[in-house]
């Protein structure tokens, strides 16, 4: 009853709709780091904006979410580059330079906050909720700018479709027909930020990164094709967006982000278990397809040597 | 002993076990693991919690070794069934991760658990939640956490050192010379496990992060031996948990984001002027005129 109650209210269909259009670019930019093997990436990203988003705060004295996205976005993208830097230019490993970002910008944004929340007093316009999300508190102009946003990327997924695909499976083509791979490199930089930063206020720093990482995995049980992955992955990141955002409207107080993460983590599961290429069941069915099959000739063979015999 | 030492003294023993188990993390390549298990560890203790109903170290650590194993399990597990191994490794932490806080803001979170404390320690009320101890006499229950921990970091890498050198410069050559490579990996699992939970206390799920992998990367720019980099390693830990502690007290803010904004300080301290691996060496040193006459044979 609750549930219907919720879903009658305006706002809240709003909220729906737009963490539903996050989810389906959240899902879409995932299968482009899933094969450019950065699902990690998203996540280092995703919590290094959050210095941008206190100094930021901090610098405007209020909760103004364009300014905050921009400020989160710089300092994503500060962390990419610090993170291309020190890999490049040390022998430190990528993976090593990732959990150093995320954790020092991590802590350096807890800083940042905890002054905030000191010297502000109560009225830090719930800067805390960017760390889980709480898509509750977004208001009509949240609700629009993450709609807004979330169809650029959707549509420059949609578009481009045909030289991402190149550029992600067939690069030296793709560079021989005069694409840049460079200038692709950059733009999809950019729109894996956009899409980390726009979701921040609904699904928090923390868990941003699975709801890029988890339809896609998702998605590859299903399909072998990229176009449908990116698909059925954008599918299943709406559904999660959608669903997560109406469980946790249900308890007061309750964070959106880990909501929309089990939903998501739930699509996965079926999956793994009933997926139509390499999904549990199907690769337990071929198993015993394959054992009778390896039984079969042997028992011809058998009749055979007994035939021979008898003849 | 003050209110103050008894915090320095906990920074640094986190400091301490942390960098010198984030030397293996690094030189296996298992950054991003650590990164994992630092957040799984929170179910564990979340699950322990709703079991024992009691926050006691024993029933946490248990709770801890588990998550922490079934981490890298489940990790491997996916990875084995074609999925990519940064990508197993982000479904199965923010699930899990994710489950935790799901169960902590429904059902524990008004008592002796918060999403808050999880993510950044509660270093500051270490001091008042005490134990009797025969000989130590009255002592922080965190503290004394970290203090079994970290003997037992470094019993075990005393004991393993020459297995655990060998499997991670070379698994292949370990596995030919009859050492038990799989134990030996789920065996360092579990002590990442023990030494993320008796820190988290401390420093929370994500800046044990920090603790674990920046000193010893840092290190890791200093110095090719692996002894000389454990002890760096330990070092600049240690000093991080100091210098960490002073701008907290300075800038009146979290203590353990400062430990964690300080280890980014001396990484970033050692990539640019290490003599050795940093971009100061790598201006001092022109590339070897050996290595162009190897490029130019071939």
């Amino acid at each position: 009853m609750k549930a219907l109650h919720i879903l009658l209210l305006s706002n809240t269909q709003w909220v729906l709709f737009s963490t539903m259009l996050l989810g389906m670019a959240a899902g879409m930019i995932g299968c482009l780091a899933y094969w450019k093997r950065q699902s990690l990436m998203s996540d280092a990203l995703s919590h290094a904006a959050l210095p941008g988003i206190v100094i930021s705060f901090m610098l405007l004295g209020y909760k103004n979410m364009f300014v905050l996205i921009i400020g989160a976005a710089i300092s994503a993208l500060l962390g990419a580059c610090l993170i291309q830097w020190v890999t490049v230019a040390s022998r430190v490993k990528e993976d090593s330079a990732m959990g150093i970002v995320l954790s020092v910008f991590f802590g350096m944004g807890i800083m940042l906050l905890t002054i905030v929340n000191r010297t502000a007093g109560g009225n830090q316009g719930g800067l805390d909720n960017f760390i889980f999300g709480q898509a509750a508190t977004m208001v009509r102009s949240d609700v629009d700018m993450m709609m807004f946003l979330a169809l650029i990327v959707i549509l420059i997924v949609t578009i481009l479709f045909k030289e991402w695909k190149l550029f992600l499976f067939d690069p030296s083509f793709a560079q021989g027909l005069g694409m840049s791979l460079r200038g692709m490199n950059l733009l999809y930089t950019f729109v894996l930020v956009l899409t980390i930063v726009m979701g921040i206020q609904a699904v928090g720093v923390i868990l941003m990164a699975a709801l890029l990482i988890i339809p896609s995995v998702s998605a590859r049980y299903w399909t072998q094709s990229f176009g449908w992955m990116v698909a059925l992955s954008a599918i299943f990141g709406g559904l999660s967006g959608a669903i997560g955002t109406v469980v946790s409207a249900l308890g007061t107080g309750w964070p959106t982000g880990p909501f929309i993460v089990i939903v998501a983590a739930t699509f996965f599961a079926v999956s793994l278990i009933f997926g139509k290429h390499k999904g549990w069941l199907v690769q337990k069915l071929e198993l015993r397809e394959k054992q009778k099959e390896a039984k079969r000739p042997s028992q011809q063979h058998l009749s055979r040597k007994i035939l021979k015999e008898e003849g | 002993m003050s209110y103050t030492a008894w915090i320095l003294l906990t920074a640094v023993l986190v400091g301490l076990s942390c960098s010198l188990i984030g030397v293996f993390l690094i030189l296996r390549k298992m950054a991003m693991m650590a990164d994992a298990i630092s957040h799984t560890v929170l179910l564990g203790i979340v699950t322990a919690y709703l079991i024992t109903r009691s926050l006691s170290g024993v029933h946490m650590l248990i709770g801890a070794i588990v998550a922490g194993l079934l981490t890298s399990i489940l990790v491997q597990w996916l990875n084995n069934r074609g999925v990519q191994q940064d990508a197993s490794i982000g479904v199965v932490f923010t699930t899990l991760f994710a489950i935790g806080v799901v169960l902590i803001s429904t059902s524990v979170g008004n008592v002796h658990l918060d999403v808050q404390h999880a993510l950044m320690g509660e270093i500051a009320f270490i001091p008042w939640k005490t134990i009797n101890v025969p000989i130590l006499g009255e002592i922080p229950e965190a503290t004394l956490l970290l203090l079994v921990v970290l003997i037992i970091v470094i019993v075990a890498i005393i004991a393993f050192y020459k297995e655990w050198k060998i499997t991670s410069f070379d698994p292949a050559l370990a596995a030919s010379l009859g050492i038990p490579v799989a134990a030996m990996h789920y065996l360092f699992m579990g002590l990442v496990s023990v030494t993320t939970v008796a820190s988290f206390d401390a420093v929370g799920a994500i800046m044990v992060v920090a603790m674990l992998i920046t000193p010893a990367a840092s290190a890791y720019l200093w110095t090719d031996r692996l002894l000389v980099m454990l002890g760096l390693s330990g070092g600049f830990g240690m000093v991080s948990a100091g210098i960490g502690y002073g701008i907290a007290v300075l800038l009146d803010t979290s203590i353990s984001a400062s430990m964690a904004f300080a280890t980014g300080i001396i990484f970033l301290l050692s990539f640019l002027l290490s003599p050795v691996h940093g971009l100061l060496g790598r201006k001092l040193r022109p590339p070897k005129p050996i290595e162009d006459a190897q490029t130019a044979h071939i």
